[in-house]
């Protein structure tokens, strides 16, 4: 039963960043209920979503804005993504406070906890374009947000360095894109998605090589969106440099969005049959250079923001294994299903990573040493949240990692198997010596014990219960994925 | 009806997570062995010996992909859990609370004793490769965290190794899965032998490949073995008993639960010769690297991978009288290199040391210690009177039996039992040796006051060498039960 309309989720989380920002503006409001009222506005919006459903062609022509099962899915999924951005960034203020130059108190905390909000309605909007046109203004929307948002630590170096890395690379990509998008829509006539389909059976093979050579470049912006190699050298200066909650969100959201975006951009591409499997050649050996280069060169990192950036470069090869087993179908609810478990981890790893480094003031791997003893709780959130991302059974990470290897055998895609028995074997050393620092070494001399606020707590247990939870039972997940 | 079976899986589990809110580690960790230890017996007496599986109970997990967590056993697995409880309450009351971090080490122990409980009452390959790897990061935790030596190398390597073997296990089993017709395929073990066996999936030779080789890793089969003697070695004494004498066994078990029932034994010829070779270099290379052995500890993780050779060869005869040699086998194995294990590791208590250069002429300060010690070596050599003697006799009678008889000569399984059999000799070298530099000749001045062994560690060894001695002299127990579990359709 639809009671509103799907679109109107995205301009309630627009009129509530506006709304937000004006206050903000305007108001000597604390800037900490701010981050309170989005998040209650997000999770109202969040409940509204369950109020809507697939809509019907007559409101807006499906070539424009297409709402399916994953795209309200994948909005669901945003929305959750910024709400944790912002529970993370709340509790990042006293750390973010020390880098912003002002009289006032708190200066710069208000944008700082409302603009993930119009980044979230561009990544909602992204997971329902079906118009290059649309895709690409959505893009935008999202990748000028972040670029204010990963600066946004005015007098850090890191951030900075950081922020100029991303706009640089961004509007590189960005470039990329709209030449692909010229390229395909001088042959075809067609900005949507759906008219590309119906035009490309009609052309001659000559008119296949521009389209293939147009769909390259858009690929190539898409590829550093989603970090494959050989488009990843922004991935770990801007992870390591980025205010942590925003590290997370770009790692999840911008991510997962990236995914969705390209699933269905290629979607229209995999009927002409010479395109298919110059795309899927396309497709593995990004896969494997991807898997390759982020898994091995994760394992020497001493920093654990930039192993994260690392892996999360790795976890990029592991979808891109999907997405080169498409030909089946499959890989739809199996990369939604990956990313669910994938936003699970990473969250709870940023969380646990951002208060250690409140108090250690580095994001080291040795500022975890003894972390088993000096707060429990911590270490065991951080626990999970590695042996997740490591693959390990009855954690939600191990069953994305059995649906994309069982999608890869169906496919046939031998190459990239044989490569991942490599990745995951890595894969184990670099997320267990974190272990080993918690459990393993001993705390140094008067290292003090953490206090973790009760929103933390929360959410430590909420995300570590989802992880074991869904890697039990799967099914209420993949139900909503329609497996 | 919940079976009896999730009991046995769920109270380590639980015990272990009571561990870590903050219950008496050792205690809890004590009774929730000794409980299982007792719902297993139960269970033995509640199993009919007549094959096919009891206790089902099944639970969907994915339905679409034919995932269920389905609990089952039959007499084989039975036989197995049985020893598996006995192994983890030895395990668990001879273990010393370490100084630090005393409830992860419990529960760690807790932990290898689910995984590996679950994955014998599993009937879903799934769940059967799910809880075998459950038990990797406890491994890790307790090598890494209370181990001796170069533990950092060796939990490292062990848990990577391990975690590479597991992953061409998990391809295999997707292989295998991908292999059944479309429209029934499922992780149901008993519905895959079934298609299997009528003929409706022909899964390929690569599968079996794979799979072999998977569960190869795992049980340390030669040239795949470098990760065990140097884990073993390091680890403390109860995470080795553990590890070698039940975790192990999940390699062997699955070769009698998914490779025997599933592939024809002519599928691949060539692999299966290549495989006797790679046997015989169980039990000959690693039998002499053990000889050479300097070190208690790091001869017991040689002669405990060389004891898979034995396994392994009963397992390829592919004939009944084998395979119930291999199923024997596998648990006297396990109660035997666990009993060595816990001496090892009360002697390193003792001494600090296990180089035999060191010591010598313990039995006449510990005299108990010295017979334990070598009621176990000769069990563990495959004397008769113990479980091991009659295992490793079914074994080489049925290799001796095995294959396509040549009119000229002998055949290749008749070859590999002549040479297998020489590995009895090779243990006795090394197994008695150890027990002369240790207990016999002189004895130091150091070690003249060295107490003997406590009442409890006492009492656990005898009990595990009571099981081994009652399964020598009366096979049958075991036999009856795990015959029947052998004959597929």
């Amino acid at each position: 039963m639809i009671w509103i309309p799907p679109f109107a989720l995205e301009i309630s989380v627009v009129c509530v960043g506006i709304f937000l920002l004006m206050m903000d503006c305007f108001s000597k409001i604390d800037k900490i209920s701010l981050g309170w009222a989005a998040i209650a506005g997000l999770l109202a919006i969040l409940g509204l979503s369950f109020l809507t459903g697939p809509m019907p062609k007559s409101i807006i022509p499906p070539e424009f804005y297409l709402v399916d099962q994953p795209a309200l899915f994948f909005k669901r999924f945003i929305l959750l993504s910024t709400i944790l951005t912002i529970c993370l960034g709340m509790e990042y203020a006293p750390v973010y406070e020390r880098f912003i130059p002002s009289a006032t108190p708190q200066a710069g905390l208000g944008e700082f906890l409302t603009l993930p909000l119009f980044t979230c309605a561009g990544l909602m909007w992204m997971v329902s374009a079906a118009d290059f046109i649309m895709i690409f203004v959505s893009l935008e929307l999202v990748t000028i947000s972040f670029y204010v948002l990963v600066a946004s630590m005015r007098k850090h170096t890191a951030s900075l360095e950081a922020g100029v890395k991303y706009l640089i690379l961004g509007a590189l990509s960005t470039g990329f894109i709209v030449y692909g998008i010229t390229w395909i829509f001088g042959v075809t006539g067609q900005t949507s998605l759906r008219g590309i389909r119906q035009a490309l059976p009609l052309l001659s093979q000559g008119y296949l090589v521009a389209v293939l050579f147009g769909l390259g470049l858009v690929l190539v912006s898409l590829g550093f969106k989603i970090a494959a190699v050989p488009f990843q050298f922004w991935v770990p200066d801007v992870y390591q440099g980025a205010p942590t909650p925003i590290t997370a969100f770009l790692s999840v959201a911008s991510k997962a969005a990236g995914f969705i975006v390209l699933l269905r951009v290629l979607e229209p591409f995999f009927v002409i049959s010479t395109i298919e499997a110059k795309l899927l050649i396309a497709l593995t050996a990004l896969a494997a250079c991807t898997l390759i280069y982020g898994n091995l060169a994760a394992m020497p990192q001493t920093n654990l923001k930039r192993l994260l950036g690392y892996s999360s470069i790795a976890h990029a090869g592991y979808l891109l294994i999907g997405v080169a087993s498409f030909e089946h179908g499959h890989s739809g609810p199996v990369i939604g299903f990956y990313l669910a478990g994938y936003l699970l981890m990473t969250f709870l790893a940023f969380l646990v990573l951002q208060h250690v480094a409140r108090v250690s003031g580095s994001d080291e791997i040795s500022d975890f040493n003894g972390l088993g003893r000096r707060s429990p709780l911590l270490a065991l959130g951080m626990l999970i949240s590695m042996l997740s991302l490591a693959g390990l059974p009855f954690t939600v990470g191990f069953l994305g990692k059995f649906f994309i290897f069982e999608a890869a055998m169906r496919s046939h895609q031998y190459l990239l198997i044989a490569i991942g028995a490599i990745t995951v074997a890595s894969g184990f050393y670099y997320y267990l010596k974190v272990v080993r620092a918690m459990y393993w070494q001993p705390a140094p001399e008067g290292a003090p014990t953490i206090a973790v606020p009760a929103l933390s707590k929360f959410l430590i247990a909420f995300l570590s219960i989802g992880i074991i939870v869904f890697g039990v039972f799967p099914q209420p997940l993949l139900a909503m994925l329609q497996y | 009806m919940i079976s009896p079976l999730l009991c046995l899986v769920v109270l380590p589990i639980a015990g272990a997570i009571l561990i870590i809110a903050g219950t008496q580690a050792r205690n809890t960790a004590v009774v929730a062995s000794m409980l299982n230890f007792l719902a297993s017996l139960i269970i033995f007496g509640m199993c009919q010996p007549t094959g096919g599986y009891q206790f089902v109970s099944s639970y969907p997990v994915v339905p679409e992909l034919g995932i269920h967590f389905t609990l089952g056993a039959d007499g084989l697995s039975v036989a197995v859990l049985l020893m598996s409880t006995a192994v983890t309450l030895a395990a668990v009351c001879v273990a010393r609370t370490p100084p630090k971090n005393g409830n992860w080490f419990y529960a760690s122990l807790l932990f290898i004793s689910a995984g590996a409980i679950g994955a014998f009452a599993s009937l879903d390959t799934f769940f059967f490769y799910m809880f075998h790897e459950l038990a990797l990061i406890p491994t890790f935790l307790l090598i890494g965290i209370w181990g001796s030596g170069d533990r950092q190398a060796a939990a490292w390597k062990v848990t990577t190794y391990l975690a590479f073997g597991s992953f061409v296990l998990l391809i295999g089993l997707l292989g295998l899965y991908l292999s059944l017709p479309e429209s029934d395929r499922t992780f149901d073990m008993r519905r895959i032998a079934e298609l299997a066996s009528s003929g409706a999936a022909q899964p390929s030779a690569t599968v079996y490949i794979l799979i072999v080789l998977g569960f190869g890793i795992l049980v340390s089969l030669f040239p795949f073995h470098t990760w065990a003697p140097q884990a073993y070695a390091s680890a403390p004494a109860p995470a080795a008993m553990l590890h070698a004498g039940v975790l192990k066994k999940f390699g062997l078990y699955g070769i009698f639960r998914l490779i025997l029932p599933v592939f024809p034994p002519n599928l691949s010829q060539g692999l299966n010769t290549l495989l006797l070779v790679l046997v015989l270099g169980n039990i000959l290379y690693v039998g002499y690297v053990t000889i050479s052995q300097r070190k208690l500890d790091l001869m017991l993780g040689y002669a405990s991978v060389m004891h898979m050779g034995y396994l392994f060869l009963g397992l390829l005869t592919w004939k009944t009288l084998g395979l119930a040699g291999a199923a024997l086998m596998l648990i006297a194995h396990g109660l035997s290199i666990a009993a060595l294990f816990a001496l090892s590791g009360e002697l390193r208590e003792r001494t600090g040391t296990l180089d035999f250069a060191e010591l010598g002429g313990l039995a006449k300060v510990m005299p108990t210690f010295g017979l334990l010690f070598g009621f176990a070596t000769m069990a563990a050599v495959g004397l008769p009177g113990f479980a091991n003697f009659a295992a490793e006799l079914m074994i080489f009678f049925g290799a001796f039996s095995a294959g396509v008889p040549v009119k000229v000569g002998l055949n290749e399984f008749q070859i590999a039992a002549v040479v297998a059999v020489w590995g009895v000799v090779i243990s006795a070298i090394f197994l008695l040796r150890s027990y002369r530099r240790i207990f016999m000749g002189p004895i130091g001045d150091k070690w003249k006051t060295l107490p003997d062994i406590g009442a409890l560690p006492r009492i656990c060894i005898a009990g595990l060498i009571f099981l081994l001695v009652l399964t020598g002299f009366f096979p049958q127990i075991v036999l009856n039960y795990v015959t029947p579990a052998l004959m597929w359709p």
